[in-house]
């Protein structure tokens, strides 16, 4: 509230009332930010402004679609041919989603990178992490909207996971599937989470953001703001960055739509779901192949926990082990920039994740099954074990004095592990 | 610009590691290039018109094409009143009538394109057991699309190579995964004759067919590649400005 | 709104203009781009190719005899297609000079004088008025009685008595043969 003045009467009557403008103004102009972010920073705001595009291709849509087994697949085609623009639409739907991941894999590369994961920003981190695991679990309950073959399949398969559950496994499936298996009751409840689901999204954003602004962002060099020297204010810096980043997403965005629409989709899912025919090759929308692979590496039952059991226990730790991420990698050191060890590992991690990624996208046959295996250990290996190595042994560069300080980093405290880095702010 | 570089062939990367990722072996398609490939492509309204003659003259006999209303067919340039005598050609049923029994009546150019048979038992029934699948979106629901199309409408040979068996009532194609499918091969010289005069190859009845069904699967596709061009050119221009406005706004920290 | 942030003061004046420029321009061009890119959004719940198709109807009137009356589906809506008697025909021009309170003369309101086509629809709040079978109450004027306020319409479906405030609308149509009526 403090430093808002205003001449003009409306915005004051409505300040006095709902304090919005004051707001506005502290968290979106003046809020001080780190004067040497790079445009990895970008994708922030360009993930939500893809998640604002995906709500309203999405809700045009959902005008026009009829989420009924013996009508969704020819809702969609009349989408495609009658309704006005309806190509449109449904093709920034479909290929909206896949930049959204895109973006937002991006975005925590970035984290992962700079170590914005780490104190004072674990919550801000947590929130990231539950926002991926709704967005993937509207992705795949909008995958089955279409109703083609993979949105049949992919939903049988993924379901039926949950079969894997000891003692209340089938159970829990007839719950979820409102039936003996994917049909109409399915897709009726599958079409309204997701619908819902993408607002719970935005909330979760707007906490986000909120938990940002607490600790202020991080930044290449991974050391704290210091003085005011630091920073600059949000806006106009930073605004006409992110407009001029939004320019370009969408130019990269708009090629693929009117140019490339189905080139992340399976040309199987263009065939109307069949119960009784399963296709050649069962294969998820790309951004959760890695997890598929994972999923499929294991393959042998250990005493009286099937493998099913396993990769089911796996591909939910994969995920679920990165909300331990600030205390699994114990370095004091927050930028890979300062930690060449790190480094390297970060960039094999990435190898990794898009080896397995590959490998899911594949059948399950041959030296892939064994390739598949060691890119899933090796995931959790550089998780538990070289993380918490890395922070206990590597040998760290030395930090600048601050952001603002001059380019040669003399300034700065001891070199290794014992060097000042995680000072508040 | 740097980092902007290399996010940009991030994403290009990712993309092109999922198509890879995604990409299906098989045998080598042939690729005849086709009127509406590329950035600037479009459909050749001739070869749609010859493609629909082969489709209504030889496939629809045994093929639906479910998606197609009848009323479209004006995006290849058939005129109203030739699409509403195609319409007729087929019944369909309608009713009840006051009398509360069904009927068939002649198809309307708002009905869907009317299939060959009633429903999918009878189809299969009338073709051994297999029901030959809908035309709609064939051109997009295999790997390869219509250079897949293309290549198994010529794929099929007399007698399969050594060692191959084909059972009884299938027939041979170089093409088809497992190599043995229900449909006859059709694509022959002189199948149809060109009402336009275009000599009938089977090279040029496969690439004007397969145009057809390019277009029943993508009929947007002129005015997107289209609408494409215009977004792009005003992006570049926005984009551009919000570049130079970005550099203006942060010379003095620079 | 509130006052933005202070920034750096550029160096000349002609860099503050450049800059103007470069501010209004761009803006411009965004907001013209962003009100242009609503467009698809908008028009895509215009009505879609599918339901323009089936926006006009043919009937095949040869069955209909003089004094009976079919009612057909156009666009959602019962249209009344009525064969009129020669009575009824002189009952509706002879109204003509009557203060109606929606005047028009019969003739405004037919192409064939026989034929009498009409949206269903009373003028008031959207029932579906009675008449259409002999049998049916008729109200006063031998044409069409709404049974949920108690509108009349006369026997070119002008409202006489009753609350709607409109005659019965006649829709485009047009007699594509002597057996054939499209309408719309």
């Amino acid at each position: 509230m403090s430093g808002f003045k205003t001449n003009n009467k409306v915005v004051g009557w409505v300040e006095e009332r709902l304090p919005i403008f004051s707001m506005l103004q502290h968290s979106a102009v003046e809020y001080p930010t780190p004067k040497n972010l790079n445009y990895f920073w970008n994708f922030g705001s360009l993930a939500a402004f893809c998640l604002v595009m995906m709500i309203l291709t999405g809700l045009f849509l959902a005008m026009q679609y009829t989420p009924n087994t013996a009508m969704a697949f020819d809702s969609v085609e009349r989408i495609m041919r009658d309704v006005n623009y309806g190509w449109l639409l449904r093709y920034l739907h479909m290929n909206g989603a896949t930049m959204f991941f895109i973006l937002v894999y991006i975005h925590i590369l970035r984290g992962l990178y700079y170590g914005s994961y780490k104190a004072p920003r674990e919550v801000l981190w947590w929130i990231g992490i539950i926002i991926y695991l709704v967005m993937m679990g509207t992705a795949f309950m909008g995958y089955v909207l279409p109703w083609g073959q993979l949105s049949f399949w992919g939903a049988t398969v993924i379901t039926n996971l949950f079969s894997a559950i000891p003692v209340v496994g089938k159970y829990v499936v007839t719950l979820l599937w409102g039936g003996f298996s994917v049909d109409n009751p399915t897709l009726n409840r599958f079409f309204v989470l997701h619908f819902l689901l993408p607002f719970v999204i935005f909330g979760l954003v707007f906490v986000h953001v909120w938990a940002l602004h607490t600790v202020k962002s991080n930044n290449p060099l991974g050391i704290d703001i210091k003085t005011p020297q630091d920073t600059i204010p949000f806006h106009p810096y930073y605004t006409i960055k992110d407009l001029f980043g939004i320019g370009v997403f969408l130019m990269i965005y708009m090629v693929f739509v009117f140019w490339m629409p189905g080139a992340f989709a399976e040309p199987a899912n263009a065939i109307q779901a069949n119960p009784l025919v399963t296709p050649a090759h069962i294969v998820p929308e790309w951004y959760f192949l890695p997890f598929y692979a994972i999923l499929r590496s294991f393959t042998q039952d250990i005493f009286f926990i099937s493998a099913k059991l396993q990769g089911v226990i796996g591909m939910f730790s994969a995920i679920i082990l990165l909300l331990f991420l600030p205390w699994l990698d114990s370095s004091k050191v927050r930028s890979a920039k300062f930690r060449p060890l790190y480094k390297q590992f970060f960039w094999i991690f990435v190898a990794d994740c898009l080896v397995l990624g590959y490998v899911g996208g594949q059948p399950a046959e041959g030296v892939l099954v064994r390739i598949g295996q060691i890119a899933a250990a090796y995931y959790f290996f550089h998780l538990l074990v070289l993380l918490p190595l890395l922070g206990k042994f590597e040998k760290t560069k030395p930090l600048p004095a601050s952001i603002s300080a001059p380019v040669i980093r003399g300034g700065g405290a001891a070199a290794g592990a014992t060097a000042q880095p995680m000072e508040k702010a | 610009m740097q980092k902007l570089i290399r996010t940009v062939l991030a994403a290009a990367f990712v993309a092109g590691a999922s198509q890879i990722a995604l990409a299906h072996e098989g045998p080598e398609l042939t690729s005849p290039g086709f009127s509406f490939d590329g950035v600037f492509g479009r459909y050749d309204q001739a070869a749609l018109k010859r493609g629909y003659q082969v489709f209504h003259d030889v496939c629809s006999n045994c093929h639906s094409l479910r998606f197609v209303a009848y009323r479209s067919l004006t995006g290849i340039g058939l005129t109203e009143d030739e699409v509403k005598t195609i319409a007729a050609e087929r019944e369909i049923q309608a009713g009840p009538n006051d009398e509360g029994q069904m009927f068939m009546r002649p198809g309307r150019a708002s009905d869907h394109y009317i299939p060959p048979f009633p429903n999918e038992k009878a189809a299969a029934a009338a073709n051994g057991g297999a029901a030959p699948p809908d035309l709609s979106l064939m051109a997009k629901a295999r790997a390869g699309g219509p250079d897949y199309v293309y290549s198994f409408l010529l794929g099929f040979e007399d007698a399969p190579p050594e060692g191959v068996t084909i059972p009884e009532g299938k027939f041979y194609n170089k093409i088809f995964p497992g190599h043995a499918v229900s449909m006859p091969p059709q694509v022959v010289d002189d199948l149809v004759t060109f009402a336009d005069g275009t000599k009938a190859t089977k090279e040029q009845i496969a690439h004007d067919v397969v145009t057809f069904l390019a277009w029943s699967a993508e009929p947007e596709l002129d005015v997107r590649k289209s609408l494409g061009l215009w977004v792009m050119g005003f992006l570049t221009v926005l984009t551009a400005l919000f570049y130079a406005l970005k550099r203006q706004i942060w010379k003095d920290i620079h | 709104m509130a006052d933005s942030a202070p920034h750096a003061q550029p160096a000349s004046m002609d860099g503050q203009t450049r800059r103007d420029f470069l501010l209004y321009a761009t803006t411009t061009v965004g907001v013209v781009g962003t009100a242009l890119s609503l467009w698809p959004f908008v028009h895509s719940m215009n009505p879609a190719a599918d339901t323009l198709a089936l926006s006009t109807t043919d009937v095949d009137i040869s069955a209909i005899q003089v004094g009976q009356a079919v009612t057909v589906l156009w666009r959602g809506k019962p249209v009344f297609v009525r064969r009129r008697t020669p009575e009824e025909i002189a009952s509706a021009t002879a109204a003509d000079g009557e203060s109606l309170r929606d005047p028009q003369k019969d003739a405004e309101r037919v192409q064939k004088p026989e034929w009498l086509i009409l949206v269903g629809v009373c003028t008031h709040l959207g029932c579906v008025p009675s008449g259409q079978k002999p049998t049916d109450p008729r109200g006063e004027f031998g044409g069409w009685f709404c049974p949920c306020h108690g509108s009349q319409y006369d026997t070119s479906g002008r409202i006489r008595k009753g609350p709607a405030p409109l005659n019965l609308e006649v829709p485009p149509y047009a007699f594509t043969s002597d057996t054939t009526l499209r309408i719309g």
